[in-house]
């Protein structure tokens, strides 16, 4: 009696044909579509959605159309694991984009390893691409390089005593971690250093604590919407104000209206995305940046984010290799991501190597700051 | 007659399981395998969830965090690199003996970490501790105390794994190794050994589901039957409550915290989504959704859901399915769908339904 | 900064998180006392609430928006108690709680697709993001006086609603003695329906008031419920001025901690709190001890 159910279970399975020989090239992507980290995974479903469309419309690569497999996450990293294990061993996909979180992608990194699948993550963990692992990649700038970012900044300011505040998510930790290993070299001194829950619904008390600290000249907040918002609100209803440097996950033009006056002379590094109609008309990123601007808020009435922008990239290292290797065969179009130089796409200019597998330089990022509730690149 | 059912059962199971894994490879789909035994570790936990709820008649909401503790036990301390602490006296015994042991990761790096087999057993002592020191307290009150105790634990773990860098915060723990269990019969995710570690899920369950119902037959199963029929009773008649449900909570936790080391070997990892609120409430609802006092259907239900769920059939609906389902569920066969299904089965076969009473919720 | 200043600071905070955390816990008791169920999706509610009202302050102004949302709630409340646990009479409370944590995971997924994964919020109901009143030395943003004052509002007239007018009283009475409130003619499906629709109403006022502070997104009500189910327990369940209580006192031990431990660890603290006191003086701090008002499940 009890077998009934598995047997109905796998009968249905067993149903379903084999995929069929690979005429469209298939593209597998792990998404977190739903689940904690969908303000990351829904954006970039409709972005690869958006453009799979638009590469299909336009003829496909070297003749071939695209076919797109996307499994919903959830942000868990089990379900990454086995959604992972099928696009390898089912779909046969070329390669994986995604996933979006650290947490999810280290979770399959030795997987696609050892099953010499191509993997290019939307995350922006340091550990996905050190080491080294020869199959997999990732398009978001590192955390190290705005770390990096903020510290330079700082220091023009004059600024050496810093308190940090962090989420518990993995965003909030992977920041955390490289701006206490950045900070010596950089000569900023971290007074106060402080995780909150990233479900926190009040960050007073976090913040009183730093206001009382005397010696804090800025505090650097590493997290996302909501705490993010909350943040900036309650230092200002505190009345401290000191600069505070958000982290490039303030990446989006809601969040600002969302932190609504307190979100004024907020600084922090960011791809160029935001910034867009203030670029000079011969930047190379700007004709990439327009158009994926235009056409994903025309096509989605929701405002673009740094976020989506990560899978346009992801997809397009991977066309890009494609084009280059010629024929869809996993080996060759490896080999060509590796060596794929100049590429431009939404967060800078990529330039991949056998030791460098993200591909962006610190020119990827730029100084932002929060004048009249629009994005303006930061001027000293 | 018992015995002739249990023959059956002990037929039946094997011949189910090795039947879908013939049928899937003459399919083809053998693949299918990985996410199958993904579910039969998860079912273990609904098992011993199923014992909890349905015989003695108490709610936990901590069994994701008891099945966190075990995974993350064996994480931290087969992952850790311990070559640290190789000149003190006492760690080249320890190596003598096998406990710890030389290990190498995909990308060079070499370390000195725990033996699995000593992590498991470290993580099943933990779990033992923990179980009783939450258990002892809540389970001498009457109520949903040990519901409220074990909510408390769960957040409480969740939030420490999340704020503690030895558990890799919120990214969680990756690359744990291959767990040799014997010669031959290796715990690992790789697709040569999926075969092997499908049929080492399914008779791992099938050993503890034969324990559990000879458990359920014997003096414990009675006094537990006369606990969640009416405790008072049961006290008046000397059975000692407090210690029968203790014991069974403990069980139940151990068998989530088991669950939680063959399943951190399998995927290769664990992280601090295992540990939330929602995946004990889903572990939970599992059990509401087989009937609660119904060991083997809890256990199909379980294992048929998580498959679903991890071939990732429903998509971006897969909370919403869940709670539908069980809201279903419990609104319209609150002991089960299986069990009407069974009873008809069972006139079919011109045999009588049993008299056997089958407690599910109140009385 | 002066420590005593510091000190009212941290107070303040804890008032701030706590008056959340007490709204909720007020939603738990209306139900309870008058079902004996644990409502789960209680923090559903707050998160209805805000998402409806924000939704509408698109077109009506904010006042409007926030009765509009109240009333929308109270009605899903009312028709979720209808629907389900009025059918369920034959069911152990069990089953019921179970349902509720169904209901909760189903509402949250239903407002993701209906609305979208993004964080939303109403205006600030005076001043703005940044405006704060300044207090000895303090600091405290006007909402939070609001979020204060439509607690102390809410509790005053759940207070007198539940002494002094009949409904109120036929309430109380199916909740301290089922089997006498029928006998004496009181309607008790109906009286639970109110009591679902009331607590309902409750939540989703307290959703619009804190939107504007927390902010509001489909998966805020969860951990809500949660911290609000603490507060209760704390308190003891089944007397609405011991969850104000509760609700005060796990907000002022979680800014307790913060002054003293690590951030991160600031639920941990209160947890284990909350896990000593159920320990040792399970009917909560404020609670009576009646093990017959206890249902067996």
């Amino acid at each position: 009696m009890a077998g009934i159910g598995v047997l109905g279970t796998l009968w249905l399975t067993s149903s379903c044909s084999p995929p069929p020989p690979s005429e469209p090239v298939k593209i597998g992507a792990l998404f977190s579509v739903t689940g904690p980290a969908s303000f990351l995974g829904a954006p970039e479903e409709k972005t690869v959605q958006m453009r799979i469309e638009q590469i299909n419309a336009a003829g496909g690569i070297n003749g071939r159309k695209l076919q797109l497999v996307v499994k919903d996450t959830a942000g868990s990293p089990e379900k990454a694991v086995s959604f992972a294990k099928q696009l390898i061993e089912e779909e046969k996909v070329l390669a994986i984009l995604g996933p979006s979180t650290s947490g999810e992608t280290m979770a399959i990194k030795d997987l696609c390893e050892q099953n010499q699948m191509l993997l290019v993550s939307c995350a922006a963990a340091e550990t996905i691409v050190n080491p080294v692992a020869r199959y997999v990649f990732k398009v978001p700038q590192k955390d190290s390089q705005a770390a990096t970012w903020i510290y330079r900044t700082m220091k023009e300011k004059g600024i050496s005593n810093i308190a940090i505040v962090s989420s518990t998510d993995g965003f909030g930790a992977a920041g955390k971690k490289q701006l206490e290993d950045l900070a010596p070299a950089e000569g900023i001194t971290i007074v106060a250093n402080e995780v909150y829950d990233k479900q926190a619904t009040d960050l007073t008390d976090v913040l009183t604590k730093i206001k009382g600290n005397p010696k804090v000249q800025a505090v650097v907040n590493w997290s996302i919407v909501p705490a993010q918002s909350i943040v900036a609100k309650n230092m200002k209803q505190l009345g401290m104000d000191m600069p505070l440097f958000q982290s490039h996950g303030f990446g989006n033009r809601k969040y600002v209206q969302q932190a609504g006056a307190a979100a004024e002379g907020i600084l922090f590094p960011a791809s160029r995305l935001l910034v867009v109609e203030d670029l000079p008309a011969n930047h190379p990123q700007k004709e990439v940046l327009a158009t994926y601007k235009k056409d994903y808020e025309s096509r989605f009435k929701e405002d673009v984010s740094t976020f989506g922008g990560h899978a346009y990239d992801a997809l397009l290292v991977v066309v890009e290799a494609l084009k280059k290797a010629g024929e869809p065969e996993r080996e060759k179009v490896r080999d060509a991501l590796e060596t794929l130089t100049g590429v431009v796409g939404t967060a800078g200019i990529f330039n991949f190597s056998p030791t460098d597998h993200t591909g962006l330089d610190l020119t990827a990022f730029e100084m932002l700051t929060v004048k009249d509730g629009q994005f303006v690149a930061y001027k000293q | 007659m018992p015995r002739l059912r249990l023959l059956f059962l002990l037929a039946l199971f094997p011949v189910m399981v090795a039947g879908a894994q013939l049928g899937l490879r003459a399919a083809g789909m053998e693949y299918c395998l990985t996410q199958l035994t993904m579910s039969v570790y998860y079912a273990l936990v609904v098992m011993g969830l199923c014992l909890l709820m349905g015989y003695a008649g108490q709610v936990s909401l901590g069994h994701g965090a008891f099945f966190a503790l075990g995974g993350y036990t064996t994480a931290v301390l087969t992952t850790h690199d311990f070559s640290g602490i190789r000149a003190c006296a006492g760690v080249g015994v320890l190596e003598r003996a096998g406990l710890l042991v030389a290990q190498q990761d995909l990308y060079g790096q070499a370390g000195l970490s725990v033996a699995p087999w000593a992590a498991f057993a470290a993580a099943m002592l933990l779990t033992f501790v923990v179980a009783l020191l939450i258990g002892y307290p809540a389970l001498r009150l009457r109520g949903h105390y040990l519901a409220m105790a074990t909510l408390g634990f769960t957040l409480i773990v969740s939030k420490l794994l999340l704020g503690s860098a030895l558990t890799g915060s919120a990214d969680g723990i990756h690359g744990v190794p291959e767990w040799k269990l014997l010669p031959g019969l290796t715990v690992s995710g790789r697709s040569a050994l999926r075969v092997q570690n499908y049929y080492l899920a399914c008779g791992l369950a099938l050993l503890l589901l034969l324990g559990l119902r000879n458990l359920l037959r014997s003096r414990v199963g009675r006094a537990l039957l006369a606990i969640h029929d009416r405790e008072t009773a049961a006290n008046a008649m000397g059975i000692n409550t407090a210690a029968y449900k203790l014991k069974v909570f403990v069980l139940s936790a151990l068998l989530a915290a088991l669950a939680g080391v063959f399943f951190t070997h399998y995927t290769g990892g664990i992280a601090p989504s295992e540990a939330g609120a929602l995946k004990s409430v889903r572990y939970v609802a599992l059990a509401a959704a087989g009937g609660m006092a119904n060991l083997w259907g809890v256990t199909v239900m379980s294992i048929a859901l998580n498959y679903c769920s991890l071939r990732g059939w429903f998509g971006s609906y897969d909370n919403a399915v869940f709670g539908a389902l069980l809201i279903l569920i419990i609104s319209l066969a609150p002991e089960g769908p299986l069990k009407p299904l069974g009873l008809w089965l069972r006139r079919l076969a011109g045999r009588p339904d049993p008299e056997r009473r089958t407690p599910h919720g109140a009385p | 900064m002066q420590n005593e200043s510091l000190a009212l600071q941290y107070l303040l905070s804890g008032i701030t998180k706590g008056s959340i955390y007490a709204v909720v816990a007020i939603g738990f008791n209306l139900i309870y006392s008058a079902t004996g169920i644990i409502n789960f999706a209680q923090g559903e509610f707050l998160m209805l609430g805000g998402m409806v009202a924000v939704t509408l302050a698109a077109y009506v102004p904010l006042p409007v928006a926030v009765t509009g949302a109240v009333a929308l709630v109270a009605l899903v409340g009312g028709l979720l108690e209808l629907a389900f646990f009025r059918r369920l009479r034959r069911h152990s409370i069990l089953h019921l709680v179970i349902i509720t944590m169904g209901l909760s995971i189903v509402i949250q997924e239903t407002a993701l697709h209906i609305w979208d994964e993004k964080v939303r919020s109403l205006p600030y109901f005076t001043g703005n993001e940044v405006s704060s009143v300044r207090f000895l030395g303090a600091a405290i943003s006007p909402q939070v006086l609001w979020v204060l004052g439509t607690v102390a509002l809410a509790v005053l007239g759940l207070h007198f609603f539940l002494r002094y007018t009949l409904t109120g009283r036929a309430m109380r009475a199916c909740s301290s003695n089922p089997e006498a409130a029928m006998l004496a003619g009181i309607n008790i499906p109906n009286m639970r329906t109110l009591a679902f629709g009331l607590s309902a109403a409750l939540g989703a006022l307290a959703g619009c008031v804190v939107s504007p502070m927390t902010m509001t997104h489909y998966e805020m009500g969860a951990p809500l419920a949660i911290k609000g189910f603490a507060a209760a327990i704390l308190g003891g369940l089944g007397n609405p001025m011991a969850a104000v209580a509760g609700g005060l006192l796990v907000g002022l031990l979680e800014a307790a901690s913060v002054s003293c431990l690590p951030a991160v660890y600031n639920d941990v603290s209160a947890f284990v709190i909350l896990l000593l006191v159920i320990f040792v003086r399970p009917q909560g701090l404020w609670g009576a001890l009646a093990p017959d008002r206890v249902r067996e499940h």
